[in-house]
């Protein structure tokens, strides 16, 4: 199980998606997984192999590796990548209850087939507007979540080169240097903006369904009128 | 054979689950294995290679770090996935069983044309009957194998959290050494993901247990009350309001019976001109 099974799940959901929904599943997959696979693996690879210490005194590199990086970009990414694209699920669910109900009205009736049904695409409306709207809703919190998380963590997005360390059993405070730190700025950098780039596709994509309920309904009323 | 593998295998079994088992395998698929993959097996690589002791003693390292990871995390959630997704191999079974069946009383009332058969693979099994109670075992093995496995973690690894430092006294190592392990507050991190994710497939594992036999009881308790109505299977519902058969109706209200029974009772379909080659 990997991104290209990630890939292959929420393929489904691309067809029941809105214009800018398909838009960013697509900036999700080349710009960010796509990214993260082929490389910032490769940048961050060798993070604690080539975090140096001026010192000799054994377990105090390890100490201070997990005194600064309590929980790798990489991870946190691929967290949070898994996070984003999860909501999605809730819309494939919901389609595929409301095939199985339409199965069992065409049951009841006439003949049917089983592809054309597998094929036909839901309208977003009624309660699949609000099962959307919630995914949606649910994508930019944890977006935004994990990009607090990123900050608070980090304390801003740079990555330094070195660090002054004085946890036990290092003794005194002990010079520890970071490996690529320009390369990591860069991808972080990088990944940060294609995250906000990704939050304000979201927004967009929830104030369009908004506003096309709302244009709706009074065209709605006034045609009964 | 991988985890796509073993995706590959468990995708056929989530047509025949019920709503709750199909979101526990998916939460299995994205928050555990794909979790696992993509994330723990790199935070866990190096941790041999980090592992470092405050000795130069030969052998010392070495010897610290099997006593105190005598297996590690990585293969425990490897082996526990596993374990855990396999019961739902018995159901697959049983639906093939069941499917097999059906084809051979197609194949003897006359309709084993292809389209019929195909249908046979394409609808979706009722969980009832003898295949409820496989599909209740397959729930309750699961269960069992993810509370072994969590108690079999905190044994060996008290109180989930991963400590920075650990002091070692075992032969080679001169008097008590200090050795520090690497990446200890990420590991914890992931330990304490895992098994919040393993939690809550616990939780939905219990909610599908009681779903189950709530239906079952439901179902019974209807049955009580009406019983008029037909203990005909899903396909022979089917069957008899396309054909208006009761011969067939009949037929497969007893499939648990062997065939050449279900059509000596019945010689009314033979009656039709049907050749019974079994008979």
């Amino acid at each position: 199980m990997d991104w290209g099974s990630l890939h292959a799940v929420l393929g489904g959901v691309n067809k029941h998606s809105t214009s800018i929904g398909k838009i960013w599943l697509t900036v999700l997959f080349v710009f960010r997984i796509m990214i993260l696979v082929v490389a910032a693996e490769k940048v961050w690879g060798d993070e604690q192999q080539d975090f140096i210490c001026n010192t000799l005194q054994p377990g105090c590199k390890n100490v201070c590796y997990d005194h600064f990086f309590p929980i790798s970009h990489i991870r946190l990414w691929a967290l949070q990548l898994i996070f984003v694209s999860t909501p999605a699920l809730l819309v494939v669910m919901h389609v595929a209850y409301r095939r199985h109900e339409k199965k069992q009205q065409l049951r009841n009736g006439e003949k049917f087939d089983i592809e054309e049904l597998k094929r036909t695409r839901f309208h977003i409306r009624g309660p699949l507007w609000w099962t959307y709207t919630s995914s949606i809703f649910f994508r930019v919190l944890f977006e935004a979540v994990f990009m607090y998380a990123f900050y608070f963590m980090y304390d801003g997005y740079k990555m330094p080169r070195l660090l002054k360390c004085s946890a036990w059993p290092c003794p005194n405070t002990v010079d520890c240097f970071v490996s690529r730190p320009t390369e990591k700025t860069m991808f972080t950098v990088f990944m940060l903006v294609v995250s906000a780039v990704c939050m304000l596709l979201n927004v967009t994509e929830l104030c369009y369904l908004v506003v096309k309920v709302c244009v709706k309904e009074p065209r709605k009323t006034a045609a009964l009128k | 054979m991988n985890w796509a593998g073993l995706y590959a295998v468990l995708s056929g079994v989530n047509r025949h689950s019920t709503a709750i088992g199909r979101i526990w395998l998916s939460v299995i698929f994205i928050f555990r294995i794909m979790v696992l993959v993509v994330a723990a097996e790199s935070v866990w690589g190096d941790e041999r290679s980090a592992f470092t002791c405050n000795t130069q003693q030969p052998g010392c390292n070495s010897v610290c770090y099997d006593h105190f990871f005598p297996i590690s995390h990585v293969r425990l959630w490897a082996l526990q996935l596993i374990l855990v997704t396999t019961p739902a191999l018995l159901v697959a079974m049983h639906v093939a069983y069941q499917q097999h069946q059906e084809k051979k009383l197609l194949l003897l009332t006359g309709h084993g044309d292809p389209k019929h058969l195909e249908e046979v693979k394409k609808h979706k099994m009722r969980i009832s009957g003898a295949l409820w109670w496989t599909y209740v075992s397959s729930v309750a093995f699961r269960l069992l194998f993810e509370a072994a496995f969590m108690y079999i973690f905190y044994m060996l690894y008290p109180g989930y959290q991963m400590v920075r430092l650990v002091k070692c006294e075992a032969y080679p190592c001169p008097n008590t050494v200090d050795c520090f392990i690497s990446r200890p507050t990420e590991k914890t991190v992931f330990t304490v993901f895992m098994l919040t994710a393993s939690a809550i497939c616990i939780v939905l594992n219990l909610a599908e247990l009681v779903y189950l036999v709530v239906r079952a009881c439901a179902r019974r308790a209807h049955h009580s009350s009406n019983p008029s109505s037909a203990k005909s299977s899903f396909y022979g519902h089917k069957l008899s309001s396309e054909y208006k058969q009761n011969e067939i109706n009949q037929l497969l209200t007893e499939q648990d019976g062997s065939l050449k029974d279900m059509l000596r009772r019945n010689p009314g379909l033979q009656e039709k001109g049907d050749r019974c080659s079994a008979c």
